[in-house]
């Protein structure tokens, strides 16, 4: 399927406004959700770690120090990508599985459109664009989260915690995070898209759909995490 | 003119055609008829190549369609227009997008030429100033119309139509019907319908090919069904209490 998806387009004007109109669906339409769900992350990761750490033989900035890390390194390309499986993953499922089983592909097909090309190359182009843009996003916001945190409590100060940021840094964590996102969209893209291409029935099938894609993506999302992590670090 | 030859499809165990041969006549209004799990939709997914045959092969105007790879077909399929049973409009696109497309993907035509074109179907099918609606904004019949009207933007030299009746009103199916006969003989298209209202058969019936059990059971035209002596195609013709007192009438 991915080798139809991926030739030659019939005309790469059509293709182009697809891609931007899938860039727009995916990257503007998950940000209200990502800022959320990282703001509220990093600062639960904060207060988690400052609970734990807070000592006087540990200096207080180790805490923007870890939550800088698991941040970039886990909880903004894991987390964000398992809640774009839900809502991107499941949304292409059910787009594509609904075309499949009212007969808009086939229609594709008669008029000598590449209905793989058409449909799934514009998604997973934009999934593995877009999705590495909002794991950037959800990285700043979490850490933007912790330092709310730290206003918000007596813990640890936010100069403490913007030096814990500062120092140390190692960018192999940011080429992980870079590599994590990047395989990550394309595995919700490309299982959702999957799923829903090859839907038969009606609107039961198309729900299954759905429902099989977003499952198979967070598990193939984890075993990729597992696998790039052992890998790159 | 398309020919098919000894088509057979099966799915599994399940034998749906058994050996079809038939030809539809270019600038001609051919049916297929026959009750439901006959193969008709079946026959005709394979002769526009969306269900390969298991055997057998179909031409169009003597090239060999069954043969030819994906890039093979697609002069092919430039060629055809098809309405399908529940319009398949693309709900994404507004009627005008949807006409427009096939333009978009296959033409060199400028803007204000596709958007002529377009225009000029919808006014072929009775439905001008709807340009801007969806789909969900369309009734039954409209949505067939503009699937008619998708259907010949690319001005194509074979039209398909599955099932261009179903969920229709009895005065809406007839104006289907018409605006189909008149699409072939303005444009000259070689039309294959398949339908099993009977009020097609009888009305635009140029050639109709009776299917039964995965068979070509008869052939002929609609002056000829009502006089045939053809036990299973006499059964499905008269099946309605209608035409069994339009049969003592005769």
């Amino acid at each position: 399927m991915l080798r139809l998806s991926f030739r030659k387009p019939e005309k790469f004007s059509v293709y182009w406004t697809e891609i931007m109109r899938e860039m727009v669906s995916i990257g503007i339409g998950s940000l209200g959700i990502v800022a959320i769900i990282s703001l509220f992350i990093g600062a639960v990761a904060t207060i988690q770690t400052a609970f734990q750490l807070i000592s006087s033989f540990i200096p207080k900035t180790v805490v923007g120090n870890i939550t800088r890390d698991s941040t970039i390194l886990e909880f903004s390309p894991t987390i964000t990508s398992l809640v774009l499986a839900g809502r991107v993953g499941s949304s292409i499922a059910s787009q594509i599985g609904t075309m499949r089983v009212t007969e808009q592909i086939d229609a594709l097909e008669i008029m000598g459109v590449n209905a793989p090309g058409y449909l799934i190359s514009p998604k997973v182009i934009s999934g593995v664009t877009m999705i590495p843009l909002l794991v950037i996003i959800s990285v700043c916001l979490g850490l933007g989260g912790g330092y709310l945190a730290c206003a918000a409590s007596r813990d640890v100060s936010t100069a403490d915690y913007i030096a814990g940021l500062t120092e140390g840094f190692n960018p192999v964590i940011a080429t992980v995070c870079a590599v994590k996102a990047i395989v990550f969209g394309f595995i919700i893209t490309s299982i959702c898209a999957y799923q829903g291409f090859y839907t038969s029935g009606g609107a039961l099938e198309v729900g299954q759909a759905a429902t099989r894609g977003v499952v198979y993506s967070c598990v193939m999302i984890l075993f990729a995490d597992l696998i790039i992590s052992r890998l790159l670090l | 003119m398309i020919e098919v030859k000894d088509i057979v499809k099966t799915f599994g165990e399940n034998e749906v055609l058994r050996g079809i041969t038939a030809d539809f006549k270019a600038g001609k209004n051919n049916l297929i008829i026959g009750s439901s799990g006959s193969g008709k939709t079946t026959l005709l997914k394979c002769i526009v190549g969306l269900h390969e045959p298991t055997s057998g092969e179909v031409f169009y105007d003597k090239e060999n369609f069954t043969t030819m790879h994906f890039e093979g077909r697609v002069p092919v399929r430039k060629q055809i227009g098809m309405l399908f049973q529940n319009s398949a409009l693309f709900d994404s696109m507004t009627v005008e997008e949807n006409i427009m497309f096939p333009l978009n993907l296959f033409t060199d035509m400028a803007k204000s030429e596709k958007l002529d074109r377009a225009n000029f179907c919808l006014k072929r099918v009775n439905l001008e100033g709807k340009n801007k609606l969806y789909p969900a904004e369309l009734s039954g019949g409209m949505k067939k119309r503009v699937g008619i009207a998708r259907a010949i933007s690319m001005q194509p030299k074979y039209l398909f139509v599955d099932e261009p009746n179903s969920g229709l009103d009895p005065k809406t199916a007839i104006l289907i019907d018409d605006l189909i006969a008149e699409i072939t003989e303005d444009f000259k298209t070689t039309t294959v319908v398949v339908t099993h209202d009977m009020n097609s058969v009888m009305g635009i019936g140029d050639h109709i090919i009776f299917l039964h059990e995965g068979q070509k059971w008869w052939e002929g035209s609609n002056h000829q069904i009502a006089h045939t002596d053809n036990k299973e195609l006499n059964s499905f013709v008269f099946a309605s209490k209608f035409m069994q007192a339009a049969r003592e009438k005769l």
